[in-house]
């Protein structure tokens, strides 16, 4: 088991793996059929040293907050490693937000330093937003073209200073960064994660899932969502592995990828892996009936050989065809971000592709639990990993309650919110807000979610409150929205969906025109947070003294209504 | 040189001849996503066959946050 004990800080544990490794690859970058970058730890450090140097000389200091919003590339891993080596703390932030939601997180993270790509600073220089982030000082932008207009933004590759950078050390209950797992409407959580959250979770997971030199990580989630950064950097990097970067994400260049540099692991999101099966299961159906036959003879013969434990050598030699595509070194596909139908995972079990599937939550630095393949259960998001208290509250008879965790590598708390941090952490132990149980094997079962949210296939946390904006002034007297299943509760965590709640005025209707004025605003929304359907509700919606909302009263009393009558498809 | 409403207008035809939708039942104000019924790895294939068709690299976050075929063929557009 790696032992990184002696390790006070990321950047600390990370200036060391750069010198132990230094002559191994640690990143490769494609763009499509190009390959652009092959960096050795070594060339990875004579990169980042400038970049420290440059920040220290700006002024930037210990505990000072960085943003970095960029699509997966060599630059995000290098820019990450200069804020750490200079005490910085990393605010990473997903550019698929809108400039307005970037420029809200920016300003809630106090983030002095900037750096992002240049398409990206276009669209937030075209933004109102920009006035509210005051603290930002420094902005530094990749790639931008020679004759560009930076509005005041320095260019990343010239931003070097002379000299060693000084490092500076952190203690492990310091402040690592500022992860936002969602919540860009009126209250963004970002989760505090400290040195210790990040050391800690990297022993957890590299028990089961180990990484060395040779090791090849694809890198396709986004580097600013917890599992890439713990799985596609800070992982790997300690262990003397590579990472590889697509700076395009068509699916042919990702299939390409596979074969082209060998690839090891590859952590994807349910959809993604869905699609892999059907393109899969595609290819097979394809195949003449005597093929077919014989192909399920094979995949038979690996499920019994495979039955205790994953025999990856034997895999492939048996489905050579099957494993050739995926460049026959791949080891495990990590899934996560959201729930996996277990038909998917068994699909891909059978075919001697470990899927490690596993649960996990921003607030608890990323994974809980894991599945260990010992043997591989596809009904299950694994056992607690090493170091983790997971403990089922308040179980009804058949053992489900709402599943909460404490170990080192849960978050501080909220950033700027002590509210939602007492309601989340109680007596040191994160309440999940979703509803499990342990089987027998101790391994946990999820049974959907006791709280308002909902998380889409493309692992997208969608909290109702945040996409409400959209339906402000809307001609009804109430408006509200829920996750369907947290009215309705359902023991499944596919296909969840978001409904709105509507009181209209004395006397309206839901007329055409008033559904096709919700179908224009929902429309506004990008695909994954649009609402699906409607329920009207004839009575006033509970409030507090304040006007407020009382969200879960009104979910009561929408409970009482026939889903299947009372939602209306929009 | 395409005008902007003839690279709309090819866009439309690719993209009901590739998810088999009738002719003339797309328009340019159409969110694809819904229209089309497909999810965002979709979207890229589909990316990908305009690429061809018409000659250009489009960068993946050019298309970030576009929904419907108008804004598309602006994009494509300006790279022709």
């Amino acid at each position: 088991m790696l032992d990184l004990s002696k390790y006070q800080s990321i950047g600390a544990a990370l200036k060391d793996a750069l010198e132990e490794f230094s002559r191994e690859v640690c990143l490769i970058e494609a763009d499509r059929e190009r390959e652009k970058e092959r960096l050795t730890y070594r060339d990875f450090k004579e990169r980042a040293q400038p970049l420290a140097k440059a920040l220290q000389d700006a002024g930037f200091a210990a505990g000072d907050r960085a943003s970095i919003i960029m699509t997966n590339q060599s630059k995000w891993l290098i820019t990450a490693y200069a804020i750490f080596f200079a005490g910085g703390v990393l605010v990473p932030l997903d550019y698929k937000l809108t400039p307005d939601e970037q420029w809200q997180l920016l300003k809630h993270s106090g983030a002095k330093v900037l750096i992002t790509e240049y398409p990206i600073w276009r669209q937030l220089g075209a933004s109102a937003g920009r006035a509210a982030a005051t603290h930002l000082g420094t902005v530094l932008v990749t790639e931008a073209p020679a004759n560009a207009d930076l509005s005041g933004a320095h260019r990343w590759e010239d931003f070097r200073g002379a000299g060693e950078p000084a490092f500076v050390p952190r203690s492990r209950t310091d402040l690592a960064s500022i992860v936002y797992s969602s919540g860009t409407g009126g209250r963004p959580k970002g989760c505090m994660m400290t040195h210790e959250n990040y050391l800690e979770q990297c022993v957890a997971l590299t028990s089961i899932y180990p990484f060395w030199p040779g090791v090849r990580y694809l890198s396709i989630l986004p580097t600013n969502h917890a599992i890439d950064f713990m799985v596609g950097f800070f992982g790997p990097f300690i262990c003397g592995a590579a990472v590889v970067h697509l700076r395009t994400l068509r699916p042919e260049y990702v299939r390409e990828a596979f074969s082209k540099y060998k690839i090891t692991y590859v952590s994807l999101v349910p959809l993604v892996l869905k699609n892999l099966q059907k393109g899969l299961q595609t290819r097979f159906d394809a195949l003449s009936p005597g093929k077919h036959k014989a192909l399920n003879l094979l995949i038979g013969l690996n499920k019994a050989l495979t039955k205790s434990r994953p025999r990856l050598g034997l895999s492939r030699r048996l489905l050579k065809q099957v494993h050739e595509p995926f460049g026959g070194q791949l080891r495990a596909i990590i899934v996560g971000g959201a729930f996996t139908e277990p038909q998917t995972l068994q699909f891909f079990y059978d075919l001697g592709i470990p899927v490690a599937n596993g649960y996990g939550l921003t607030e608890a630095g990323t994974a809980i639990t894991v599945n260990d393949l010992k043997p591989f259960r596809a009904d299950t998001v694994g056992k607690p990993l090493p170091g983790m208290q997971v403990r089922i509250l308040n179980p009804a008879p058949d053992g489900i309650g709402e599943v909460a965790v404490r170990s080192k590598t849960v978050m501080s708390g909220y950033l700027n919110e002590p509210e939602l941090t007492a309601e989340a952490m109680v007596d040191g132990w994160l309440i999940t807000g979703d509803l499990g149980r342990f089987d027998p094997a101790g391994h946990l079962q999820l049974f959907g979610r006791k709280k308002n949210m909902i998380v889409t296939e493309e692992g997208k946390n969608i909290y109702p409150e945040d996409i409400e904006a959209v339906f402000e002034s809307l001609p009804v007297k109430e408006f509200c929205v829920f996750a369907a299943n947290y009215i309705w509760p359902q023991r499944s965590m596919v296909a969840e969906q978001l409904l709105l709640a509507l009181h209209l005025e004395a006397g309206q209707t839901y007329t055409e025109e008033l559904r096709r004025d919700i179908s224009a605003r929902n429309n506004k929304l990008l695909n994954y947070k649009r609402i699906h359907g409607v329920v009207l509700c004839d009575a006033d919606f509970p409030r507090t003294a304040s006007m407020k909302i009382k969200r879960n009263a009104l979910a009561e009393q929408l409970a009482k209504l026939d889903r299947a009558t009372a939602f209306l498809p929009l | 040189m395409r005008t902007l409403e003839q690279t709309t207008q090819e866009i439309l035809d690719l993209a009901s001849k590739h998810f088999n939708v009738p002719a003339g039942t797309l328009s340019p104000e159409d969110d694809f996503f819904k229209k089309l019924g497909i999810d965002s790895l979709q979207t890229l294939e589909m990316l990908s066959r305009l690429e061809n068709h018409f000659g250009v690299e489009l960068p993946d976050y050019e298309v970030q946050g576009v929904s419907d075929f108008r804004t598309l063929a602006s994009r494509i557009q300006s790279r022709l």
